[in-house]
């Protein structure tokens, strides 16, 4: 088990929830980096959405969640979602209605106590928000509206950012519209960033680490840019070859299916120079 | 839409069938009541349909309400007022048959508490004071409220005692007030409190105040219905006359 | 006549602004709460849509006369009865229009759904804050639609003033029961001024709340 060389023991992300939610059975547990992006992917209903309410508090399960050495939940505590410092976009851009954008913008500002690293023309300039400021939030385009919800999240100065398929609802031009912000997001913030997706595509181009989840059930992480997943799972499946490596994520405990979900993402994911001659 | 036309047809016939029975029966007539003499008026009606074999359907409400509703063309054959002023403008109006006016029954006032003690045999009570509010019915609608206002002129104690007024829109609502003590006193029917001995009472003398006659009249389309005449021939029988003693009226 | 107009509205209006605050709590409880029991309260607070106003009225005069325990404490201070004050026909206003306030709130704020919420949350707000900040101005529309229905209703309120009200002028004697007693005393020519006026006055209640509903219903997406 490794971090990534800049993250202190503390700098981490450490996550554990099992149990039940309606349809939804969440056996998840993975400890990622805080920092850059980390993508939870996997197909529609396998609980990538439920495992991020839990981490933002919307939804309680049995589990532990610790967010760079704070304590969000364990057996003995559970932080109520409003007083956990996330940021949360929905799938949905789910603007609150009776304001404007820009009160809208500052919903979460006015709210936080901590330091505010993150202001309204940071943001604005950010997101090319500023034509849209004094709109009421009826008069905007699903790309537009979801680049308001981001810039709100942004703007409660969130210690972690929590993403729940941003882009699923949009068009592809809207969506090719949106993801170039998130890339600067990505780059221009300090910010760790879980996102969800069940695009590959997305997660590849997005994500710093990989995580697989099917049936709620995570895999382990794949840390994209060096290699130095959970397992080092890149210079692994260069050393020994998708087939090998398939068989070596079912001996470690996975599904077939998540296992296969991790391979894709694996190849999906790697830089060219590493990419491996044979196909899964 | 032939369909439709049928189903259409034959609810109005159900219709029809339903309602026959209720509206003007072959040997019976439709008589509108003061919602105060409901119970004697229901004895009698039992005792008119065993002696003649006619039906009496009664219907019992607010005097005005039924004046209302006969000036409007309800089925009445008979009218039974509370007051003398609703038969008077029944006839002036044309709605009923000239010269079957007349008086079926004299009210007596009472004054009336729950409390045993509180009204003593004269009505001094009123006098001395010791409550709050006093119940009377609306003197503009009801002749008993009427009657009460004559009585506390006569006594002099009308300007003292109207700021404790609490009007009912009717005698039984100004008995509902005192039988649940909202008001300790108040002006009642001695028919609503002949029938038991519970609290204390005055029956208010008849000098007191303008008679409480209640009058009936033979509506005009009661006018050829043997029914509603025979009915008001029995209601000023000697058998009718003791029921109606019996409920605390007098029978002219 | 002008006093019994002045005091129908003031009935209406005191009715109305106390109904608003009393309802608001219980509609949210209503809408939000889980609890298996909610729809029994829900239906209690129903009942006066089916029961006869005078039953109403008849019960609580009762309730607000001597022997009733709910009196106790008043008795102390030395009122004996509610019954025929205004204060009493305020009670009875409340209780009788209390469905009229408390549903349009529920339907709005059940309308809301979560996710407002737990925006709300995501950007620090905490139950009360979003309460106040989310729910209130969401369900406006519902605001609006209960304090016209309570207004309009307490206004023609008759079957619980005539029970409990006492006609006192200035006090208890409101419009519906002059208008009542009007056609009673066989003032036919007043109580048709009085009818005609309630009736433009319903005619613009009934209107209004028309327009707000298709106002809200072009808002929502």
């Amino acid at each position: 088990m490794s971090a990534a060389p800049e993250t202190s023991a503390t700098g981490l992300i450490e996550a554990s929830f099992r149990g039940r939610l309606g349809p939804f059975a969440l056996n998840a547990d993975f400890i990622t980096p805080a920092a850059g992006v980390t993508v939870l992917f996997g197909p529609s209903g396998c609980g990538k959405t439920t495992l991020l309410r839990c981490i933002a508090g919307l939804e309680r399960l049995p589990g532990r969640l610790v967010v760079e050495g704070e304590v969000w939940q364990d057996e003995a505590r559970f932080l109520p979602a409003h007083q956990r410092p996330v940021g949360y976009v929905f799938q949905e851009a789910s603007l609150l209605a009776h304001l404007s954008v820009r009160r809208n913008l500052l919903f979460g500002f006015r709210r936080t106590k901590d330091e505010q690293r993150i202001d309204l023309d940071q943001v604005v300039g950010l997101l090319g928000l500023e034509p849209l400021l004094e709109r009421g939030v009826a008069r905007l385009s699903g790309g537009e509206r979801q680049r308001v919800a981001i810039g709100r999240a942004l703007l409660s100065q969130p210690r972690l950012l929590l993403m729940d398929e941003p882009l699923a609802s949009l068009d592809r031009a809207r969506k090719a519209e949106v993801l170039p912000y998130l890339e600067r997001l990505n780059s221009d913030l300090a910010i760790p960033i879980l996102y969800v997706t069940h695009d590959l595509a997305e997660a590849a181009r997005l994500g710093d680490r990989q995580i697989a989840l099917n049936e709620g059930q995570t895999g382990p992480v794949i840390d994209s840019r060096d290699g130095a997943g959970d397992a080092g799972l890149g210079a692994r499946l260069a050393e020994v070859g998708p087939d090998r490596l398939f068989e070596d994520l079912c001996a470690g405990g996975a599904p077939p299916e998540l296992a296969q979900l991790t391979l894709a993402a694996l190849l999906a994911g790697l830089p060219p120079w590493r990419a491996p001659d044979q196909r899964a | 839409m032939t369909a439709r036309r049928a189903l259409l047809g034959g609810l109005i016939t159900g219709l029809a069938l339903l309602a026959a029975p209720g509206c003007a029966p072959a040997a019976g007539t439709r008589i509108a009541v003061a919602a105060n003499f409901t119970e004697p008026a229901q004895e009698i009606a039992a005792r008119f349909e065993a002696a003649t074999g006619h039906r009496a359907v009664l219907s019992f409400g607010a005097s005005g309400q039924f004046f209302a509703q006969i000036a409007n063309g309800a089925p009445f054959d008979v009218f039974l007022s509370a007051d003398a002023e609703r038969p008077i403008r029944a006839e002036t109006a044309g709605l009923s048959v000239p010269g079957t006016r007349f008086t079926y029954a004299t009210g007596r006032l009472a004054l009336w508490s729950r409390t045993p003690g509180l009204v003593d045999a004269r009505g001094a009570v009123l006098a001395q004071g010791g409550f709050d509010k006093l119940a009377i019915a609306d003197p503009k609608t009801a002749p008993y409220g009427l009657a009460a206002v004559e009585t506390l002129r006569r006594l002099g104690l009308f300007e003292r005692l109207s700021p404790r007024f609490v009007t009912g829109a009717s005698i039984t609502q100004a008995y509902q007030f005192t039988d649940t003590g909202a008001a300790e006193l108040g002006f009642v029917a001695l028919s609503q409190v002949v029938r038991h001995d519970r609290g204390s009472r005055w029956i208010v003398p008849a000098s007191h105040h303008s008679p409480i006659a209640q009058q009936a009249v033979l509506l005009k389309s009661g006018a050829g219905n043997p029914a509603a005449r025979a009915f008001v021939a029995f209601l000023k029988g000697p058998e009718a006359k003791a029921i109606i003693r019996r409920y605390g009226y007098e029978a002219p | 006549m002008g006093e019994v107009i002045w005091l129908t509205v003031k009935l209406a209006g005191v009715t109305t602004i106390l109904l608003l605050i009393l309802a608001t709590p219980l509609a949210w409880w209503l809408a939000r709460s889980q609890a298996w029991w909610k729809e029994i309260i829900g239906a209690v607070v129903a009942l006066p849509i089916v029961l006869p106003p005078t039953v109403l009225g008849f019960y609580l005069l009762l309730a607000l006369g001597p022997d009733s325990p709910l009196m106790a404490p008043f008795q102390a201070i030395g009122i004996r009865t509610l019954a025929f004050t205004f204060e009493g026909l305020v009670i009875g206003s409340i209780i009788y229009s209390l469905p009229f306030a408390v549903q349009p709130i529920r339907n709005a704020f059940q309308a809301i759904g979560e996710r407002p919420f737990e925006v709300a949350a995501t950007l620090r707000a905490s139950p009360m804050d979003a309460f106040f900040s989310v729910a209130l101005p969401l369900a406006r529309p519902g605001f609006l639609v209960a304090a016209i229905l309570t207004f309009a209703h307490t206004i023609g309120e008759f079957g619980v003033v005539l029970m409990i009200g006492g006609g006192i002028p200035g006090e208890t004697e409101v419009l519906s029961i002059e208008i009542y007693q009007l056609v009673e005393a066989l003032e036919w020519n007043k109580a048709h001024q009085l009818a005609a006026l309630l009736l433009v006055f319903a005619f613009a209640v009934m209107l209004s709340l028309l327009l707000i509903e298709r106002r809200t219903g072009r808002l929502r997406p």
